[in-house]
């Protein structure tokens, strides 16, 4: 059992994890990931290492809402407890001074491209970080990345917040202003490391991309997370996560990844279906207590004291929130 | 009191004992259990047992034993059954073997013990696996694992990296001997392939819990989610973690493929990451469960390979409702490496078995799954390096196979974790350890390695076998400090 010793939202069904996990934090490095299974009917599912602190003893993950699995975890609370949890996995990232390096978060992966950029910036490079997201609210780690980095540059699908664009608009012009790149890294969606690395390639920059693919073991025992490399079969937990972005076979990673996409949405539907349920119930129980209150305060008060510590646990209000987020 | 050596208890004079027909192993009808993943064999009743038993020849000179990997005293423990004394049968297996109710289950006898026989070259062999597990079940139900004895500690420490079978050997022998044993285990539940491997329906998670338990009570302590390698080192195992001595039994690494075109489609899966989702994740039990799997009931699946592996796989595939459900096998049945009573098992079910057949390309629906496997036909040539007739395509025999899942079970290749992190550690061409035969001692001082991380994928018995030598062998060098 892992304890989460601290649990916070940092932007709208983004949550990041302090969790106890001793081991782990003493060997992560930069690139690497963990794999944790949050209770014994639930699946095993590859997740960022943001940062470690190996004097406490403490990893932070960074979790992003997606299907039953994130959405249950971004439920979880400080003081809650994981049932799994297993790494450092993958090979480290590749950290020396290569020179100028830029290094691109895209959402969420931004947290993986975290400990590389300030690995990268204490080996000696210029780091230039490139961070991106759908809005505004969604910019994670900023002032983080502004620390490691010696130029940050933002930008929003939408505009809301510093430049509208996408990241691969900002590495065009880095290009175009004829700034030498060594190296370029990047972490987040999959079109967008595809888009990186069909910019990179025309101009024989290194571009190195942290691929997620399916992965149950995580150890180099079921070959789920296979990926094509130059049309030959790489497995992202032991030869991965990070592969040179020119030899992915980026067509063949969103097939493989979109393979269980109707039992994903089914168990995010039954889930959610066992929350609404949940809700009613909870409701019901809480009309009936105010009935009861009216005619018999003290009885009621010692009810309504029970009955509400059940309701607590199991109705969250960020559950609902990140329920209704997703709809 | 002098020992006596036992007299045989048995009452029938040899030529009666080869009177008496093997006893047939009750079984679920095959009917039903293709629909389920309740265990295939049933087990003996004791008077079943007892019957069987009867039938040993006692043979002065058994080959039974000399042809088992871990040497278990077959015509002993046959004799205290016989003798109705099922507790010191359990007892005198466990002398040689701590996993009983496992090896009972899945060990290919007819290779083993069961092959060297003398009643299987005069009529059928005695059913040893059977009364292997009708004995180490009887010691479930009736032993209290709160009894049994502890050595004296001799304080020295040993890890074992891995919980599959010559781990849990190798874990066994040792904590008898009074040395204090710590095993580490990459995935969330002990077993290693026990448990992401072998079906349910062949081997119950249960029984590996309990035998699991059966060490626990023994002092073995187990901790899960480490991948030793990367969560800690060997180096760190040794220099911080005050070890003297670490056993890597890491077991079958990274599944093959052909390397034929669409390899890459979705529904090709390799039967470890097949198995896993089923056995370890039980997504035969989605949505309850959180694992998903591709839905299969009514579609064509095939598997490619002929071990015990591929007969796991394309019977799990049955069981969640396959509505074909092909073997498809380059060589001969002749040739196929899978346990037999497995492959009578799976013909019952309703397999289908295509041998000397082999996938030369996947075919796309268009979208990115599969949808259909174009094969060949082979024939038999001269003897390869395995010794085995070597398998050769017929020209113009190339037919298409309508497929939505196809399950590739063609061999493993070695896992590099812990041979990539540890210095000095010498390995095979391959990448596979290379270890002593005998000693199990690797080119590193106090580390030993065994299993299929040393000879590529083996069986169970075998990689036990290699756990049995890597423990006296580490007893050995704890006691004398000798390298």
């Amino acid at each position: 059992m892992f304890k989460i010793v601290h649990a916070a939202f940092i932007a709208p069904g983004i949550k990041r994890f302090v969790v106890e996990a001793p081991r782990v934090a003493r060997k992560q490095k930069p690139g690497q990931f963990v794999i944790l299974r949050l209770y014994e009917q639930g699946e095993r599912i590859p997740l960022t290492i943001e940062r470690s602190d190996p004097e406490r003893g403490t990893i932070n993950i960074v979790v992003q809402s997606a299907g039953k699995t994130t959405h249950l975890l971004n439920s979880f609370e400080t003081g809650d407890r994981i049932l799994d949890v297993v790494g450092p996995l993958g090979k480290p990232s590749e950290i020396q001074n290569f020179g100028t390096v830029v290094v691109m978060g895209g959402g969420v992966g931004t947290a993986m491209a975290y400990p590389t950029a300030a690995a990268l910036k204490k080996a000696g490079n210029r780091v230039i970080a490139i961070v991106g997201a759908r809005n505004k609210e969604l910019v994670i780690l900023e002032r983080e990345m502004g620390e490691v980095s010696d130029t940050l540059m933002i930008t929003t699908d939408d505009g809301s917040y510093a430049e509208k664009g996408f990241v691969t608009d900002k590495l065009r012009q880095l290009i175009q202003n004829g700034t030498r790149i060594d190296l370029v890294l990047a972490v987040g969606p999959i079109p967008m490391m595809k888009a990186v690395a069909d910019v990179t390639r025309k101009e024989h920059i290194h571009t190195v991309v942290s691929l997620n693919p399916i992965m149950i073991d995580g150890t180099g025992m079921c070959g789920g997370c296979r990926v094509l490399i130059d049309s030959k079969s790489e497995f992202a937990c032991v030869d991965g996560p990070e592969f040179d972005a020119h030899r992915v076979n980026f067509e063949v990673l969103v097939q493989r990844n979109a393979m269980y996409r109707e039992a994903e949405r089914r168990s995010m539907a039954e889930f959610q279906q066992e929350i609404e349920a949940k809700r009613q119930t909870v409701r019901q129980e809480l009309e009936q207590l105010c009935g009861m209150n009216g005619s018999r305060r003290d009885a009621g008060a010692t009810v309504e004291g029970r009955r509400d510590a059940g309701a607590a646990v199991e109705c969250r209000p960020d559950v609902d929130a990140t329920v209704g987020g997703l709809r | 009191m002098t020992p006596v050596k036992t007299p045989s208890a048995n009452p029938l004079a040899m030529k009666e004992r080869m009177k008496v027909p093997r006893q047939h192993m009750p079984e679920q009808l095959a009917q039903i259990r293709a629909t389920n993943f309740t265990e295939v064999n049933l087990g003996y009743p004791a008077e079943l047992a007892r019957q069987e038993a009867l039938r040993c020849l006692e043979c002065a000179k058994p080959a039974c034993t000399d042809r088992c990997p871990v040497g278990v005293k077959v015509k002993e423990f046959v004799q205290l059954i016989v003798a109705g004394d099922f507790l010191g049968a359990a007892a005198k297996i466990r002398e040689d073997n701590v996993l009983p109710a496992i090896t009972g289950r899945v060990c290919p006898q007819e290779d083993h013990c069961e092959g060297g026989c003398l009643m299987g070259k005069k009529v059928q062999s005695l059913g040893i696996g059977y009364l292997e597990r009708f004995v180490a079940d009887y010691e479930q139900q009736h032993l209290d694992i709160k009894n049994i004895k502890r050595a004296a500690a001799t304080r020295k420490k040993v890890a074992i990296v891995g919980s599959g079978p010559s781990g849990l050997t190798a874990a066994g022998d040792l904590v008898q001997k009074g040395h204090q044993v710590h095993v580490f285990e990459a995935l969330h539940e002990i077993g290693g392939v026990l448990v992401y491997g072998i079906p349910e329906f062949r081997l119950p998670k249960q029984i590996i819990r309990e035998q699991v338990d059966y060490m626990r009570a023994m002092g073995v302590e187990f901790e899960t989610d480490v991948v030793v390698g990367r969560t800690v080192t060997i180096d760190e195992l040794l220099d911080e973690e005050g070890y003297d001595a670490v056993f890597i039994g890491t077991g079958a690494g990274l599944p093959q493929f052909m390397g034929i075109a669409g390899e890459h489609l979705n529904g090709v899966y390799s039967a470890n990451e097949f198995l896993t989702r089923i056995n370890l994740m039980h997504a035969y039990e989605f949505p309850r469960y959180d694992e998903p799997m591709v839905e299969l009931a009514g579609k064509n699946v095939a598997v490619i390979g002929g071990g015990n592996t591929a007969l796991d796989a394309i019977r799990s595939a049955l069981r969640l409702g396959a509505g074909k459900a092909y073997v498809l096998y380059r060589r001969s049945e002749a040739e196929m490496p899978a346990r037999a009573e497995e492959v009578k098992h799976a013909k019952q079910e309703g397999i289908d078995f295509q041998v000397l057949t082999a996938p030369v390309e996947f075919l796309s629906n268009g979208q990115g799954w599969l949808k259909a496997a174009r094969c060949v036909r082979m024939e038999l040539g001269e003897p390869d390096a395995s010794g085995r007739r070597r398998p050769l395509p017929i020209a113009g025999s190339e037919f298409e196979l309508p497929l939505s899942v196809a399950i590739m079970a063609i061999g493993t290749s070695a896992n590099p974790i812990v041979q990539s992190t540890t210095p000095g550690l010498e390995t095979s061409k391959r990448g596979y350890i290379n270890a002593n035969p005998e000693t199990q001692r690797t080119s590193r001082k106090g580390v030993f390695a065994g299993g299929d991380i040393v000879t590529g994928s083996a069986t169970v018995i075998l990689a036990m076998g290699a756990g049995r030598r890597a423990a006296k062998s580490i007893h050995d060098y704890l006691s004398t400090g000798a390298w």
